[in-house]
């Protein structure tokens, strides 16, 4: 009896393999699965509908264009070679992440650049605002003697409540 | 009949908004009350007219007059009357009446409000409003015209769209209209386009009170910022009401299991609203310690310019590609428009800049002063970066002649950081004392809340642990929100004790009392609810996409989805659905069915995806209808989409309502200190009660 349980065993491994084989087939055929491909199209633009990521778009051109890149992944591309290649075909407009060379560049440091000058102008402001002469203010106001040595924290107090009362 | 009248009074208020832009600014100038007088009635007259001429078009909407162009190109027989009367913002020409309406409304109740203490703006408040509706008014009469008509010439294969006939023409009335747009049948995207008018038309008062201000060399005192507060907190209500519909209509419509897209005619929306929000912050050092003055009338220039720009970008289409543009002159007289609205109110601000000196030097460093500043900077960073973003494809076209994409990876890697950036500020600023704070009294202040929020953080680390990148995230969320908490507590035990009151009512009287102050908390609390929603669609969404067969399933995140069936029938509004049949299982536990749909409208060639979605407080189970194959209905393709927060933006959009209500709520008292008493005979007391 032991011939026919090998039988058996392999007959069922077979089977379960052969039914996971079509599975996969449905699904796209083993490595590329559609979210390999998803990945890869995530970060690309369809060049037919304006602001529209490939792994969504639902045109015909986007369609084979997905198609593609399983394609290409089957064959052993890797992500950034896919990238390149769909550049090469469609031009830079396709990348869903600007790139960070020649004038494109530009989109990325100009912002940087407002941001720093920004906070530059606001450290100048605040500088000058902090040192100007009005500070020694007018002989006529009581010397502040008075209260020079209050606990700052009692200071902040008394002007929150005096803020609340605003 | 009925159109002609609408047309008639389109031209009538058009007329009279130029009269009341001339006679206001005529009679401010020369100091002629009469004329200011004729100018105010002229102002109040626009409206109703108006009304008029968006009645005359609803009404051919309703009734299916195809005579009229925008009628055939909108509306259809198959649409309900609901969706028929909504078709009035539907189509560009409607669109731009509908915008007209609403700034003519906003001034209208503007200029009806008792004027008593600031009646030296009202000439220039007047010019400036009725200038900018005289500009819209006049782009739907002279550009866009809804009540334009089609035309079929001899020997022409399209129709032309004339109001009178062109000699020779045939009048051509089509026997059915094309429909909305299908991706427009949505309620989000029926109560977008008037929300999101609202907020934009409504930031024309604080603009033209602010250039008044200027004008009459009011501009030190801050009557004109008080005098527009409540103007300008409904104005940003609505366009946050207004984004979060429209961020809802995404998420529902265009299938891709987002809400935020950074999309440009998103972008185009954001921008004026993060000015808009700087605005509503900076005013409040003005209010308090008079400082910022000129900083403010940027503000307001850029959120008002922003807002026509927003509407200069969705409406001429001119980032979809630049030749829409030049198509039509709605995009040249646009950019005019705003390129002087711009320049005019800076070289005014400029002119009047010695007006502006500011009251009180700054005092401390660390201070609210400085946090408000420094919060300032983050909006107008942001805005830059998202300005630049949206315009940089342009740019690129022009100077290089290839146009380039800018999507979500660039925003979310510029903007990112310094909205996280805001969140720290937003949890700090409420601690800090105006004028100086202590450091070593900020730290023991701020110690007790950060030790809580790391507790917090701590609970949700082991929640979301496969998640690390998002603790950072949660942290500040759960920061900023234990800070604004912290204040309410704060103020609920300082009365408890002083007053002997019970938490509620304690509660009640403290919210009661301090509005302005504690809606605003509130509306802190429903922005950090958004930005849960952030952190959660930036950090934890996951994502498959599979094929199944009957009986097979997919698995995401501890759910599985099981496909039951898939069948196609014909809707009853001119559409084609194919309808899939999925369980929902969590574990062995079957949750729901779902049926994610693709709608086919025959008319329009146009499909529209239909997700089916499981919605929890925590999380949504988002199912999308991929593809299938036409035979045997087996092999059907399926993206699942889990969306961990999401819903916590749509609860935060009513938060955030709820909030600017509270704040801008009259209080009884108020109404005796407000410039614009009622009664006369009080009008000395108040006067001097409000200073």
């Amino acid at each position: 009896m032991k011939r026919p349980l090998e039988i058996w065993i392999l007959l069922t491994l077979g089977l379960a393999l052969s039914a996971s084989f079509g599975v996969e087939a449905q699904e796209g055929g083993g490595f590329p699965t559609d979210n390999d491909v998803n990945v890869v199209a995530k970060k690309l633009y369809c060049p037919v509908c304006p602001n529209t990521p490939l792994d969504v778009c639902e045109t015909k051109a986007c369609q084979d264009w997905r198609a593609q890149i399983r394609d290409q992944l089957a064959a052993g591309w890797s992500e950034q070679a896919i990238l390149d290649y769909f550049v090469a075909q469609y031009g830079e407009r396709v990348l869903a992440e600007p790139q960070r060379g020649g004038f494109t560049s530009l989109v990325w440091i100009l912002p940087v650049i407002a941001a720093a000058g920004g906070l530059a102008a606001m450290i100048e402001v605040v500088r000058r605002w902090k040192g100007s002469p009005s500070r020694a203010g007018p002989p006529s106001s009581p010397p502040p003697a008075a209260l020079p040595e209050m606990d700052p924290e009692v200071l902040a107090r008394i002007e929150k409540e005096l803020e609340k009362i605003t | 009949m009925l159109n002609d009248v609408g047309l008639l009074a389109l031209i009538i208020g058009f007329v009279l908004s130029v009269y009341a832009a001339a006679a206001a600014a005529w009679g401010g100038w020369k100091g002629r009350a009469a004329w200011v007088a004729s100018a105010r009635n002229a102002t109040c007259l626009v409206f109703p007219v108006l009304t008029l001429s968006v009645i005359a078009l609803v009404s051919a909407l309703l009734r299916l007059d195809f005579r009229l162009a925008y009628v055939a190109d909108v509306s259809s027989q198959s649409m309900s009357p609901f969706l028929r009367a909504t078709a009035l913002w539907g189509g560009q020409q409607g669109s731009i009446l509908f915008w007209a309406w609403m700034m003519a409304g906003f001034v209208g109740a503007a200029v009806l409000r008792p004027w008593k203490r600031d009646r030296e703006l009202l000439p220039w408040v007047i010019a400036v409003a009725m200038l900018t509706t005289a500009f819209f008014v006049g782009l739907s009469l002279f550009i866009t015209n809804p009540f334009e008509r089609y035309w079929l010439l001899p020997g022409a294969q399209e129709l032309t769209r004339a109001l009178v006939a062109p000699q020779g023409a045939m009048p051509y009335v089509a026997a059915d209209g094309d429909g909305l747009n299908p991706l427009l049948r949505h309620f989000g995207m029926i109560g977008h386009p008037p929300t999101t008018y609202l907020g934009f038309t409504g930031f024309v008062i604080p603009f033209a009170f602010a250039m008044a201000a200027l004008i009459t060399r009011k501009g030190h005192e801050d009557g004109w910022i008080r005098a527009t507060r409540r103007w300008t907190l409904l104005a940003w209500m609505f366009l946050t009401v207004g984004l979060v519909l429209g961020g809802r209509w995404a998420y529902d419509v265009l299938g891709w299991g987002g809400f935020w897209g950074w999309d440009p005619v998103e972008n185009a929306m954001l921008m004026p609203w993060l000015t808009g929000t700087a605005f509503l912050h900076s005013v409040m050092i003005t209010e308090k310690r008079g400082m910022l003055k000129v900083w403010n009338m940027i503000l307001i220039i850029l959120t008002y310019a922003l807002s026509l720009f927003g509407t200069f970008i969705t409406r001429t289409g001119v980032i979809g590609s630049v030749h829409a543009f030049a198509k039509s002159a709605l995009g040249p007289a646009f950019f005019l428009f705003i390129g002087l609205t711009f320049l005019g109110s800076m070289a005014l601000l400029f002119r009047r800049l010695s007006d502006l000196r500011t009251e009180h030097e700054l005092e401390g460093v660390v201070s609210r002063e400085t946090a408000f500043l420094l919060q300032n900077l983050l909006f107008l960073a942001i805005t830059f970066a998202v300005f630049w973003g949206t315009v940089f494809p342009m740019i690129s076209e022009l100077f290089t002649g290839t146009k380039i994409t800018v999507g979500p990876p660039y925003f979310k890697q510029v903007v990112g950081p310094l909205f996280f950036a805001l969140l720290v500020l937003m949890g700090l600023t409420p601690l800090l004392a105006w004028r100086r704070h202590g450091l070593r009294s900020l730290a023991r202040t701020t110690a007790p809340l950060l030790a809580a929020s790391l507790v917090l953080t701590v609970g949700w680390a082991y929640l979301h642990r496969l998640h690390p990148a998002a603790w950072a995230g949660l942290w500040l969320v759960s920061f900023a929100a234990v800070s604004v908490v912290a204040e309410f507590v704060k103020g609920v035990r300082a009365r408890m004790e002083s007053r002997r009151e019970g938490p509620a009512l304690a509660l009640l009287r403290l919210v009661g009392r301090q509005r302005q102050r504690y809606g605003g908390y509130i509306v802190h609390l429903g922005v950090l609810m958004i930005a849960l929603a952030f952190v959660g669609d930036t950090y934890f969404k996951q994502e498959t996409q599979g094929t199944l067969s009957v009986g097979e399933e997919l698995a995401v995140g501890g759910y599985r989805l099981v496909f039951e069936d898939l069948r196609g029938y014909a809707g009853t509004d001119g559409r084609d659905i194919v309808e899939a049949r999925a369980s929902l299982y969590r574990g062995d536990r079957f949750l729901a069915t779902l049926t994610p749909r693709r709608d086919f409208f025959v008319v329009q060639e146009q499909p529209v995806t239909v997700p089916g979605v499981y919605t929890t407080a925590a999380e949504d189970i988002y199912v999308l209808l991929v593809g299938w194959e036409e035979v045997g209905l087996q092999a059907t393709t399926f993206k699942v989409y889990l969306n961990p927060f999401i819903n916590w933006a749509w609860v935060g959009g009513v938060i955030i309502v709820l909030g600017v209500l509270l704040s801008a709520w009259p209080a009884p008292k108020a109404f005796s200190e407000v410039s614009y008493e009622l009664r006369p005979s009080r009008l000395d007391r108040a006067g001097s009660a409000g200073e």
